[in-house]
């Protein structure tokens, strides 16, 4: 292998490094074992193949995706298709990139993203450090989304000429939502395709480190968008079950009561008939019980989000969950949460807001309130074999935290956690109380799927 | 090296009945190369075990499968001696010495080897296939480690097995559990998608020859929605092929609102997922 393709290599994965793809040397090496066996002819295969030895894990593969092509791009400078398509304005381009998605053509389309980042893309003085090549202003000229509506149109007028009974009606009912995933399929090439072009500009790690979006398992919850809220609520559907069945009573096996007969006698084998360990019956799996308590104040607006999420997962999985909302009122919403979860879930937030009493005389988060009213009024939920989960960022406006409430509920309970979408650096700043709840009940940072990961595979006891 | 080239392993894969992606073939045709395991990830039903069945009859060996469980340990994974039947061979000669039984009870006809030990000691070319390797509790890893690292088991009465040939090993996950990471480094990652609709399309071609095309169109159209909605089970490859089946069973000519209603319960498994499907695509005027 030449040292040039060595140095880049090297530099790709120190990029997918800085990115959290964790990769070490010895996947370098592995990397470097790829690009001598396939070679770099064919780009594609080039980039499966890295894709096997420097990815870990699914939900890596975007980021590599993208550093792949800021590292080893298809061509370099300006794309051959825009130097043909010279003179073409905005109107012509539409035009095109409309025909492209009828025909659900991606080949098609990334040549238009290509031409379009070409010839409206371009931000900045050329040839001073402003000049770049901006995705936002080329899809702000651009404007796609517009689109749906006349694709839609021309697609009715084409079905009533050819179509064949119906069955090309039935699927008609899908054309919408194909269009508008080859829109955000063109978004994201005219994204890449700008990234390419300002690496050229500015250097790729540059790009690198600001331009390609974190991995999805590092996105904060407080600061998700609608696409990624989707993702992770793909992400946290797994996680949600194991959640589940670790927060309920599980042992292995027993080490008194009930004698498991048929496997005694065949462990006595081994010791010629004579049994000398007996087999004790598994345990029956006990039912979880789970009860959630969620913040749903406007200051963890972002992370209330992903606790409907989690709150949603899991009373998917269980009977038993029993779901509490507050601000600085306790209020049950479990009816509300199932309900939720039919419809699809984007009605929860509203309604908890509208139907539940979650607040008292002011809007502001009072835990130490909130507590107090849940030992009041639904201290009966709790009991010896209860898991409560309280999800907050224990930021209490400076009043009462009431810690000998929470003390109690985590009493008892059979296990009390708390996790907090805060780093922990923060806790305990300002009007946070985290410090002093964490010494109640254990308190954990969960900010992205990586940690809420962490906390459910490695943190929770088996 | 059964292999010669990525193009090589799409041929030979098709040929067993396995039409693979471009990442899919150059993953294998990688792990044959470099000698190193394959770790598959990715949704159920997408033809992670199948991958391994492929593999197999494309180059030519044998298939030997590891079901992990809660609970697998060394004596369902590696080797177990046959108490039994050492009982019985004491118990048969009884005027012989300790020492000459004991030499004879420890040998070959003892010996049950499982999956691990079997894959090594085979002198045909072997594809070693563990599947749901999350399933296993975690000190099964462990031995993994040890028996994948350098291809070799130690059985105290009778010395080290060393592999005559590299088994090609495919580890299957379901991600129910994190893998080790020391685990994840021995392998090359495959991460299995629903595959693009063309290779779909290609795929229910191949499996299900009785489906007209056009009608095969419009399914994987549909199933590809499907896919899109946020459901509880979203449906795989598998659902696909077997709503195709359904469809060649019913004698259906075209995906019209019927069909699909009669039919749903064939690619969704939940009857929640079912609603939600049947509100999104428009089907409540049948219901009713």
């Amino acid at each position: 292998m030449t040292s040039q393709v060595a140095t880049r290599l090297v530099e790709f994965v120190e990029a997918l490094r800085a990115k959290g793809v964790n990769a070490g040397p010895s996947e370098t090496i592995d990397a470097g074992e790829v690009v001598r066996v396939l070679g770099m002819e064919n780009r594609e295969l080039l980039r499966e193949g890295l894709a096997a030895a420097l990815v870990r894990r699914g939900g890596q593969r975007d980021v590599f995706d993208q550093t792949f092509d800021l590292y080893f791009p298809a061509g370099v400078g300006r794309p051959e298709s825009a130097r043909e398509a010279e003179d073409m304005d905005v109107t012509q381009l539409r035009e095109l990139l409309l025909m492209a998605l009828l025909d659900r053509d991606p080949r098609t389309l990334a040549q238009i993203a290509e031409i379009a980042v070409d010839t409206l893309g371009q931000v900045g003085q050329p040839g001073t450090d402003t000049a770049g090549w901006s995705a936002y202003q080329t899809i702000d000229r651009l404007q796609p989304q517009t689109l749906i509506a006349a694709a839609m149109a021309m697609q009715g007028g084409g079905s009533g000429q050819g179509g064949h009974g119906l069955g090309t009606q039935f699927t008609d009912r899908l054309a919408r939502d194909e269009i508008r995933r080859g829109v955000d399929a063109f978004r994201e090439m005219v994204q890449s395709e700008a990234r390419r072009r300002s690496a050229e500009l500015r250097g790729r790690s540059l790009v690198a480190k600001h331009a390609v979006r974190n991995s999805q398992d590092r996105v904060d919850f407080l600061t998700a968008n609608r696409q990624q809220l989707e993702e992770l609520r793909r992400q946290v559907q797994p996680l949600a079950r194991v959640l589940a069945t670790r927060l309920s009573a599980r042992r292995r096996r027993r080490r008194r009561g009930a004698i498991d007969m048929r496997r005694t006698l065949r462990r006595a084998m081994g010791t010629g008939g004579v049994p000398m360990r007996p087999v004790y019956e598994k345990p029956r799996p006990s039912r979880p019980e789970l009860v959630l308590l969620c913040d749903v104040s406007g200051s963890v607006a972002g992370f209330s989000n992903f606790t409907m999420l989690l709150v949603q997962a899991l009373s998917a999985q269980f009977s038993k969950v029993r779901v509490f909302a507050f601000v600085n009122a306790m209020a049950e919403v479990t009816e509300i949460v199932r309900d939720g979860a039919v419809s699809g879930g984007a009605d929860i937030e509203p309604r908890i807001r509208q139907e539940a009493r979650i607040t008292k005389w002011h809007t502001s988060s009072d835990y130490g309130e909130a507590f107090l009213d849940f030992r009041e009024f639904f201290l009966e939920a709790v009991g010896p074999r209860t898991a409560v989960l309280i999800l907050g960022d224990a930021r209490n406006n400076n009043q009462n935290p009431r810690f000998d409430a929470l003390h109690e509920i985590a009493m008892r309970s059979r296990r009390t956690y708390w996790l907090n979408p805060e780093h922990h650096t923060r806790w305990g700043l300002g009007d946070s109380e985290a410090l002093a709840y964490s010494e109640i009940v254990p308190m954990y940072e969960c900010a992205n799927v990586d940690q809420l990961t962490h906390f459910v595979t490695r943190l929770l006891p088996v | 090296m059964p292999f010669s080239s990525v193009e090589d392993v799409k041929t030979k894969l098709a040929a067993a009945g396995y039409l693979a992606s471009d990442a899919i073939a150059t993953t294998v045709f990688l792990a044959s190369e470099l000698g190193k395991p394959l770790l598959v990830e990715g949704p159920a039903g997408v033809g992670k075990t199948e991958l391994s069945r492929a593999v197999a009859e494309a180059s030519g060996a044998d298939l030997v499968r590891l079901q992990c469980y809660e609970g697998v340990d060394e004596s369902r994974a590696i080797y177990e001696w046959n108490h039994a039947k050492q009982l019985l061979r004491i118990s048969a000669g009884q005027d012989e010495t300790w020492s000459e039984a004991k030499s004879d009870i420890f040998s070959e006809e003892f010996l049950l080897p499982r999956p691990l030990l079997t894959a090594i000691r085979n002198e045909n070319r072997t594809v070693l296939l563990i599947d749901e390797t999350d399933k296993a509790d975690v000190e099964i890893e462990g031995l993994l480690l040890e028996v994948l690292g350098d291809f070799q088991i130690t059985i105290p009465e009778l010395g080290t097995v060393t592999a005559t040939q590299r088994p090609f090993v495919v580890l299957t996950s379901n991600a129910t559990r994190e893998l080790s990471e020391a685990l994840r480094r021995r392998c090359l990652f495959l991460h299995i998608e629903f595959p693009s609709a063309e290779l779909e399309r290609d795929i229910v071609a191949l499996k299900v020859p009785g489906l007209d095309t056009a009608l095969a169109d419009s399914l994987i159209r549909v199933v590809n929605a499907l896919r899109a909605m946020p459901l509880r089970k979203a449906p795989s490859v598998s659902e696909t092929l077997d709503w195709a089946r359904t469809l060649v069973a019913l004698g259906a000519e075209a995906l019209d609102d019927e069909v699909v209603s009669e039919s749903l319960g064939v690619v969704l498994k939940h009857t929640d997922d079912i609603e939600k499907a049947r509100a999104q695509l428009d089907l409540e005027s049948v219901l009713s």
